[in-house]
Parts: C-alpha cells; structure tokens; sequence
C-alpha cells in the first residue's frame, strides 16, 4: 500500500506539471491580446506596447512560462492583468462560496440517488419503481440554468422563501444569510446531479441483485436483507465511488452557470469574467487550482476504491488508470 | 417500458423536432427579425405562443432555435466522433509511455465538464455557432477516445486478434475487420448520449452569451432574455425549456434502445 | 416421508413461456439423485425452484415439499429458514458464487455463525476445521485470502465447505465440477462422495454428463425440454436407454471415457 501511495502521488505530481505546461501553452495558443482589456478602443500602438510592457506579455513564452513556475512554487497565483490584484487571495475569496455550494449539493445528491436509484432497481417492476427511473431520466434532460430560473419562481419571486440570487457583501460574516442565498442553488445543482446519480445506482444495484454471490448467500440461509447489507452495498459501491469522484469534480469546476443563474461570486464566475477579459492570470490561476482539485477528488476515489476492493489492489500498474 | 417502446418513443421525441427544423428551412410564420407583435405579447392575435421583449414572434423563433439545437448536436457529435475514435484508436495500439501519456491526459480532460473547456475555446475564437459546435465537440472528443480506447484494448487483448497480429495483418485491416465492428454498439450509444449533453452545453453556452449571437435565436439564449419577465410572460421561458427537455430526453431514450437492442442480456435483466 | 418431494412442478417465465413443465420425484434422507440433461433443460432451475430463489419474473407452480415445508408459494420468511438448515447448495461457477470483496474465511463464517452459533476464537477454530475438512492445504492462508487469490479448484472447496457449515439435510451439487480442470473435477468429486457419505446427506446433483454423475449417485432422472423423459439406475440406463436422447447421452459419455482411456497411460 506504501508502495502505492508513494507512486499515485508521484503520478500526481508528474499529473499537475504536464497539466500546467499544457494550460500555459494552450493559453497562449489562443489568439486575442490580453492588452486590448487594459486599453479603451483605439489605443495607440504606444499605449498598447506599454500595457503589454506592464504585465509582461511582451516577453518571450519561455521566460513567462518560468516566471509563472517560479511564482507558483512559492505559493502565488500571480497578479491579474485587469484588476492589477494578486488572484490567489481571490480564488481563496470565491472558493468560500464555491466550496460549500458544491459539498452541500453533493451530499444532498447522495442523500437523495442513493435510496432512490435502489428503488428504482429492487422495485423496478412496481409503479414507483418505474416513476423513479422515469424523473431520472427527465432530470438528466433539464438544463441546470432552467431548473434554477423555475425554481427562483416558484421559491423566490412567487413564495417568497428565499432570495433570487446574489451573496451578502460581506461574505459567512452573518452566515444565516450566507446560508439563505445558497439554498436554491445547491438545489438545483443537487437535483440535477442526482438524476445522473440514480441511474449509475441503479444499475450497480441490479447487477449485485443479478449476483451469483448474492444467490448463494441466501441459498444457504441468509435473508434478502442481510445478504444485501454483508455483500450488496459494498459491491455495488466500487463503481458508483468513481462516478461520485468525476460527479463532484465536474460539478465544482462546472458551478459557473448555477453561479451564473444566482448572480453568486464563486469561482465559476471568476473564469467566466477571466476568459471575457483575456486575463491569462486569473484563468490560470482558476484552472490550475481546479486541476489540483481534480487530481486530488481522484486520488481520494482511486484510495477508497481500493481500500474497498482488493482485485484492485492486486493490480500492478500504478493506478493511473 | 419495453425495449420498442423505448426506441420507439425517443424517435418520435426526437423526429418531432428534427420535423420543425426541417419545417424551418421553408416556412416560418413570421420573419424572424420582424418585431411588429406587440411586446412581451400573450398567446393568441396572430402569434401562437406569443412574442418576445421585441416584439418578434415566440413561433418563428422557437423554429428558428430547433435548427440551432440540432446542428450543435451533430456537428459536435461528428467532430467528437472524428477525432475520439482516431485518437482512442491510436491510443489502443500505442504501448508504454506513449499511451500512459495519452491515457492520464484524458482522465484529467475529463474530469473537466465539457462545458468549460468549450467556454475556453469559444473566448478564444469568437462567439458564434461554429465555434460553439467545434469547442463542444473536440471537448466530448477526450470522452469519446477514452472510450474507444479502453474498448479497442479490450478487443486487442483477445486470442484471435493477437494470432492475427502476429500473423502479420496489418492494422487497418484489424481495425476494419475487428475493432470497429466490435466497439461500434457501445461506442454508438454513447454518441448519442453525447448529442444530448451537446445540445445541452451549446443552450449553456449561449445563456452565457457565449453561443450563436443574436439575432439567432438558441433556445439557451432566449431562455436567458425571457429570465427576467418570467412571472409576467412565462410562455418564453418556458417553451424553449420544454423543446429542450423534449429533445433532449427523446435522443436519450433512443441511446438506451439502442444499448437494449445491442445488449441482450441487459435487456433481459431490466425489461424481462 | 421423503425429504424433497417435487410433484408436478411447472417453471414459467414472464411472458408466459414453460421451462420446467410437469416435473415430479423425490429424494428420500441420505439418498442421491442424479438431475441429468443438456444446458436448457430446466436442471439448474429446478434446483433454484427447490431452495424459491427463481430468477425475478419466474414463477412455480405445482408442489416442492422441502423437509415438511411446502416452497411454492411461502412467504419469504419461511423461506429463510428453510435454507441452508434442510438443503445448501453448490453452484457451477466458483469465481462468482463468492463475495469477491470479502475474505474467504469471513464468507464460511457467516453460515457457521448461523448454524451454530459460534462466535470470536471459536468461529476461527471451526472456520479452521471446515477448510479442513474440504482438504485445503493452509487453512489460516486460504481464510484470509480473497477469492480470486487462490485456484478455482479451492474456491469450489471453499464453496462445498460453506454449503457443509449449514449442516444441511440435502445438499444440492448443480454441476459442481464444469468450471473445473478435468484433473480437479476428479479430486472434487471424491471429495463430495466421501464427505456426504460421512454425514448421510441427501444429495441432488445436476450434470450434463452421465460420467460425472454416476461417480456420486446411482440413481438418475434424465431431463429434456423442461420435461422428465426417463429415470432409472445408471446400470439400467446404460444398458438399456428406452429413449433416444438418453441413448445419445450415454454414447456421449462413452466416447468421453475411452478419449481418456487412450489419452491417460495406465
């Protein structure tokens, strides 16, 4: 297991350099000059030269890229091109609503696929059974945007409960409010990740009810329940895990149209006004973080998997795949 | 539900709209830039669903945004399918390093949502509907080569194919002749359900206002203009949302045919 | 009274099709009965039928009376407590039967436990003892092996040694020895005769091939369609097959034997 460990964080690593030399490169790749941001239309050539001379694109790739390097190894993000401030304290700042809007939805999805994709499978040939595969299957067709725009509506606009959108100015400092804003959009992220969420546990759940090992602990005297509860769960866990992996990665790099429905300040929102900007910096520093999250949603899956599955852990490559 | 009704009801879903874009190319109840209605006008006196902010008709533009749905959708689903399969093909015959390479890029591509990366080409390029379909499209491309190639190796890995390679064929035969035919039905799946995410991202996209400009109107980007009069004209905000789902829902449903029709022994557990 | 009594069992599937049409007979304590037919002939589900675990959609009718309990048709609860106590049983496929995330010696602990009662150093000592008993070499590495750690030989043991620990009265064999090496099949099938016989167990066993079965029971019902077509002794069987399938059957088998006579030096 050290062995493992040792050569899936090294994986890791070796993971996030590639990734980074591949986001510079990329980014750079892309035509658009981050200077037309910084000057009002119809700059001078001059005044173009000097704003590309203050932020340092002027420079050579090369240099940039190890300038970036260097910052990085030293724990700074770099400073953004528009708004002349540093972007790690930044991503630090939407990250506080990003965070905990995409945990909560998390959970609340779990909470709510769990039984009901095992329903759908233990009493698929009952009418609820049918009822659950059937919302599921119309939740994975409805935009995240609409579903926000319905429940603002519904919960905002018409009942009144709940704010439309928007986080208070001053962040958790009263975290009631916080709380409040963030109700509709983690329900709405929620309900759309579990209608995927209910048909990767539903099939997990027939295929362990298909088991000859499920068969056999009952033949010999176990009830439904019990075989379930010894042999079920954890066997039909071992795939649904790497989808929550790739479900919750998605959905923290994915929050920028929730966030954008909600007029919330998170890190989605972040890019989107990076990108419209040309603002290397801040998409940078966005994306660099969100590949660390990545990697790291990873590592925690492919660990717990093998913790639970020891086919996995007898395997000799070393986990990248 | 059975396996025909299934398929059956998913072509229906689907060809319904595939009919109103088809329709759209010859016959539109209004011009689309026509903004004679009066604004944000009710259903009924000559507009059938009503109009928008402008005064253009909700008809004419819902025609209009099916075009606009179902040529993301393809487009992005060919441009996926070209380069995925070509590149998971590569990547299955590849050994060592190289398709160690190409293999953690892809699961580190796919971890971020299609979405993103295609809001990243789109800023690159400029915000029409070609750049929409290319971006989503080469962004479902990681999707579709992980896939191939994790199918391509497992077809590899067979006794006959490695007598046959040793044999000395060579490998656009045993691509042609082995691989492809075995990877298609799943792969085919798949394709489909990637047409579904496709017209999803590009309503994201242009509800972003990264998508085909005005005055195209995408379902996504009327969606996003009829947010704010949703409580005093609803009929905007929610028939695009309704197409949307319709689509949406019949290309799935015909992907899940489609695996019942390719996977017996599935069928016959969920649907016996 | 018998201990398995099947009369007139009838299998169908959900849209309405017989798998198992008509089947009677019986198995009295410490008998052995032989199920004999080609895949398709409703053998397995039979024995499925026997234990109610019949594939969601298929239902029985007719009558299993098992050690007094009638199964068609009883509620769940009865069931538990029917099976493993008055009948346990193998399975063809080793590799699949077992829980692949849990340890072999965990999995035979579950039925000891129920059976017995058994509980900390005392179920490792029994779990011990039936690994065993099953002439498994190192039974304190196999215990804490996982399934796909040891052959497909010892997972067929391990398997016999769980469906032993539920101290059954009949033990149902459905094709024990098919996923084996020809080799293995051999050991396994005098490891079964002889642990049965210790313990007097009934023994229903499911084979496409008389060979195998006569090595474990004398007397035979041949299936075919779902339907009975013959029974009878393998003497009898063999020496005087009144149906054609059987007949084929037994060429069948005889060919396979002198195959090995030839290929095996004596």
């Amino acid at each position: 297991m050290t062995g493992y460990l040792l050569r899936r964080l090294a994986f890791l690593v070796v993971s996030l350099v590639l990734a980074s030399i591949v986001l510079f490169v990329l980014l750079r790749m892309l035509p658009g000059d981050p200077a037309n941001a910084l000057t009002s239309v119809g700059a001078s050539p001059e005044q173009i030269a000097a704003a590309r001379h203050a932020i340092g694109s002027d420079k050579p790739l090369p240099e940039q890229f190890t300038h970036w390097i260097r910052q990085l190894a030293t724990g700074d993000l770099g400073t953004s091109f528009v708004s002349s401030l540093p972007v790690g304290p930044e991503v630090v700042q939407r990250l506080s609503v990003t965070v905990p809007l995409t945990l909560s939805a998390f959970v609340l999805a779990v909470l709510i696929a769990v039984p009901a994709g095992f329903v759908a499978a233990y009493k698929r040939r009952t009418w609820y059974g049918a009822l659950l595969s059937g919302v599921s299957q119309l939740g994975i067709a409805v935009p995240v945007f609409w579903l926000g725009m319905i429940l603002i509506v519904v919960f905002s606009l018409n009942a009144g409960w709940l704010p439309s959108g928007g986080f208070p100015q001053d962040g958790w400092s009263d975290p009631a409010q916080a709380i409040r804003s963030l109700v509709l959009p983690v329900v709405t992220i929620a309900l759309v990740m579990s209608a995927s969420l209910i048909r990767y546990v539903r099939s997990a759940t027939l295929d362990v009810l298909d088991s000859d090992f499920l068969r056999t602990s009952r033949a010999l005297g176990s009830s439904f329940g019990q075989a379930m509860w010894r042999h079920g769960l954890r066997n039909a866990s071992v795939p649904v895990i790497s989808i929550l992996g790739i479900e919750l990665a998605s959905t923290l790099l994915g929050a920028v149209v929730v966030e954008s429905v909600f007029a919330l300040p998170g890190l989605g929102s972040l890019l989107a006004t990076g990108i419209a900007q040309h603002d290397y910096p801040v998409i940078q520093g966005v994306l660099f973080v969100s590949t660390l999250a990545v990697l790291l949603i990873g590592f925690a899956a492919d660990l717990v998997q093998r913790i639970i599955d020891p086919r996995l852990r007898d395997r000799l490559s070393g986990g990248a795949r | 539900m059975k396996r025909s009704a299934t398929l059956w009801t998913g072509c229906v879903l689907a060809g319904l709209i595939a009919l109103i874009a088809l329709i759209s190319l010859f016959w539109l109840p209004y011009d689309p830039s026509d903004t004679s209605g009066g604004r944000l006008a009710g259903p009924g006196d000559g507009h059938l669903i009503g109009t928008d902010k402008l005064g253009r008709d909700l008809l004419t533009q819902l025609m209009t945004g099916s075009r606009i749905a179902i040529a993301a959708g393809l487009g992005s689903v060919l441009i996926a399918a070209v380069v995925g399969i070509t590149l998971g093909l590569v990547a299955a015959f590849a050994q060592g390093w190289f398709d160690d390479t190409v293999s953690a890029l892809l699961d580190i591509l796919i971890a971020f949502p299609t979405l993103l990366l295609a809001m990243l080409i789109v800023s690159a390029r400029s915000a029409t509907l070609t750049s929409a379909i290319i971006a989503i499209g080469l962004a479902q491309s990681a999707i579709v080569a992980r896939l191939t190639r994790i199918l391509a190796k497992r077809v590899l890995a067979q006794d006959y194919i490695t007598a046959s390679r040793t044999s000395g064929t060579s490998w656009p035969r045993i691509v042609g002749e082995h691989v492809l035919p075995n990877v298609w039905p799943t792969l085919s799946v798949n394709l489909a359900l990637q047409f579904g995410l496709a017209v999803l991202a590009e309503a994201s996209l242009s509800y972003l206002g990264l998508g085909a400009p005005p005055p195209n109107a995408s379902w996504g980007r009327m969606l996003q203009e009829a947010q704010a009069t949703f409580t005093t004209a609803p009929a905007g905000a929610l028939a695009p949302g309704i197409l949307l789902v319709l689509l949406v829902i019949g290309v799935n449903l015909v992907a899940d045919g489609l695996r019942d029709t390719f996977d017996p022994a599935r069928r016959r557990r969920t649907a016996a | 009274m018998s201990l398995l009594d099947v009369r007139d069992l009838t299998i169908r599937t959900g849209d309405g099709r017989d798998l198992v049409s008509g089947l009677s007979f019986s198995v009295g304590r410490g008998e052995r009965l032989g199920l004999i037919g080609e895949s398709g002939s409703g053998k397995s589900l039979t024995t499925l039928a026997v234990l109610g675990l019949l594939p969601d959609g298929m239902t029985a009718t007719g009558s299993v009376e098992l050690d007094g309990t009638q199964i068609v048709g009883a509620s769940e609860k009865r069931l538990v407590d029917v099976r493993g106590r008055a009948a346990a049983i193998v399975f063809q496929e080793p590799l699949t039967a077992l829980d692949p995330l849990m340890r072999v010696g965990r999995q035979l602990a579950e039925p000891l436990r129920r059976r017995r009662g058994l509980k900390g150093d005392a179920l490792r000592k029994a779990v011990a003892e039936a690994l065993e008993q099953v002439r498994l070499p190192e039974p304190g590495r196999i215990a804490r092996a996982f399934p796909h750690e040891i052959s497909g030989g010892q997972r067929q043991r391990v398997a016999l040694a769980m469906a032993l620990a539920c101290d059954p009265g009949l033990l149902i064999a459905d094709e024990p020895t098919t996923a084996l090496d020809v080799t293995v099949q051999s050991e396994m099938l005098v490891l079964l005769d002889t642990l049965v016989g210790e313990r007097g167990m009934a023994v229903l066993f499911v084979s496409h091939d008389l060979a195998v079965v006569s090595r474990v029971t004398d007397r035979v019902l041949v299936m075919k369609d779902g339907r009975a077509v013959e029974d009878g002794t393998v003497r009898d069987l063999v020496r005087a097959p009144r149906q054609a399938y059987t007949k084929a059957l037994v060429d069948s088998a005889r060919k396979l034997e002198s195959a090995l006579d030839l290929g095996e030096p004596r």
